[in-house]
């Protein structure tokens, strides 16, 4: 068996929706392309966020890959059977923040 | 020679961060007209790269601590209708000691700052401290809560004063620089702009590092001088820190000349979700290369005191030039060599806490009544004192 490959078309899921993407495209760009533009909001006031910057700096797009939270869309290479799903702003950082191994 | 033809203001002030604002609130709130002028834009120097701390904590003893519970006052009292314009939160702050030993040194400094009627409550040991943070390491020896330490945002602190400053008359030229200081008869007359003379019979140099140079065009020595610093952001984040925390080696590490690269932790929340990490220091003139060692060590420092910080992604950094005086208290004042000549700078990492009670008191001596605090510590001509032979 091999990992998946970032230059395959295949199926994430977001949220539990699954959404198909083509070979190259990161998590931010299937999710556009999907029609899913805002999944992300902000800790204040709630504000709906996605895609801002497009290239990794401004980590509006953050979102939670097979469990690890806080990962850029746009810089993310979509793969096969992936899943995603939003980042909770208000969801607290476990207790214990020391490194698994 | 003054000629009519030039436009007058009775002060002008170099320099629109955060000192520059806050002389131009205060003189124009005492009915003054003032006009700004800056080479960059609004708080485009030091200002926007640093922390906004308001802090009483980190001032050991002498006429900094004054000044600074001075300026609490302000902040809290007659500028507390502007304190959600400017993000003003009262958090405090709370310091760490890894080391019983550090924390036997800390009580002593305690005992000294409740002499002098700063607010603090013991923190005996972990569980103590685990209580007002609890994602702290739990390796820590206990500390001291500082109620009274507070932040705002620094920039917008910069804009909202200097709109206030203009809505009471005030004139701000940005993306001018002054290219001289005019003088007549050993007097200060104005200055000369890239947008022309402006005549005034005060000018304040407000240009926190660069104020040496531009007191140089007044043929005056002052020596403030740049020591960096890093702040790393991380992503924004639930909320993980509540308070200003800050490691015991700080305060030293406030109070040292050395030249060298100094590391002590400072890691606290934003009203964003980002979490700021400081603080380095090292002299290395006006160099803006990024290094990797000050900012490894801040990380180390961070993830030393909030090990939940280690699978935390830096989102960026920045750096930015602590304005320093030699003897570590800022110049305020009219310049004894140069009549006409005023200074607000020198704060070094405490201007954004410092700059409202400097500004009220300068505008004061401005205006020559009596000031709240006396400025003869802040001489700005100390530095050409020599012991007696």
């Amino acid at each position: 068996m091999t990992a998946p490959q970032p230059d395959r078309a295949g199926e994430l899921t977001f949220d539990g929706r699954t959404i198909a993407f083509r070979p190259g495209q990161t998590i931010g760009a299937a999710l556009t392309a999907a029609g899913v533009t805002s999944w992300r909001t902000t800790r204040g006031s709630g504000e709906p966020r996605g895609l801002f910057c497009g290239i990794g700096v401004c980590y509006d797009c953050i979102l939670t890959v097979d469990e690890h939270r806080s990962r850029r869309a746009c810089v993310t290479p979509a793969l096969d059977g992936q899943v995603v799903r939003s980042d909770d702003p208000n969801e607290p950082l476990p207790m214990m923040g020391a490194h698994d191994g | 020679m003054t000629s009519a033809t030039a436009p007058r203001s009775d002060v002008v002030i170099v320099g629109a961060g955060i000192l520059g604002a806050a002389v131009a609130y205060f003189a124009a709130s005492a009915g003054l007209s003032v006009t700004v002028v800056e080479r960059g834009s609004i708080a485009s120097g030091t200002t926007s790269r640093c922390e906004g701390n308001l802090l009483v904590s980190d001032k050991e003893v002498g006429p900094e601590l004054e000044l600074s519970l001075y300026s609490q006052t302000l902040w809290r009292g007659e500028l507390a209708e502007h304190a959600a314009d400017w993000e003003f939160e009262a958090k405090g702050g709370l310091v760490v000691s890894s080391t019983d030993r550090g924390k036997r040194a800390l009580d002593v400094l305690v005992a000294h700052q409740r002499s002098l009627g700063i607010r603090v409550d013991d923190v005996a040991d972990s569980a103590a401290l685990r209580q007002i943070e609890p994602y702290l390491n739990p390796a820590m020896a206990g500390g001291a809560f500082y109620p009274d330490d507070a932040q705002v945002q620094p920039v917008l602190a910069a804009h909202h004063l200097l709109r206030l400053a203009r809505d009471r008359g005030a004139r701000l030229l940005t993306h001018t620089a002054v290219h001289a200081i005019r003088a007549a008869r050993g007097r200060v007359t104005g200055v000369d702009t890239a947008a022309g003379r402006i005549d005034a019979g005060a000018v304040v140099v407000c240009a926190g590092p660069w104020s040496g140079e531009v007191a140089a065009l007044a043929g005056v020595t002052l020596p403030v001088l740049p020591r960096r610093g890093f702040v790393l952001v991380s992503e924004p984040l639930p909320p993980t820190v509540r308070h200003k925390v800050y490691s015991a080696e700080y305060v030293e590490n406030v109070a040292s000349s050395d030249a060298g690269l100094q590391v002590s932790s400072v890691v606290e929340g934003t009203p964003s979700g980002t979490i700021l990490m400081g603080a380095s220091r090292e002299r290395v003139g006006f160099d803006t290369t990024f290094s990797p060692e000050a900012v490894g060590r801040v990380a180390g420092g961070a993830m030393e005191l909030f090990p939940v910080l280690a699978d935390v992604q830096i989102m960026r950094t920045y750096s930015g030039f602590r304005p320093y005086c030699p003897d570590h208290l800022p110049v305020i004042g009219e310049d004894g060599r140069m009549p006409g000549l005023w200074h607000a700078a020198g704060h070094e990492g405490a201007g954004i806490g410092l700059s409202v009670g400097t500004a009220k008191l300068l505008v004061q001596s401005l205006c020559g009544e009596p000031t709240d605090l006396s400025l003869e510590p802040f001489r700005p001509d100390r530095f050409d004192e020599r012991p007696a032979a």
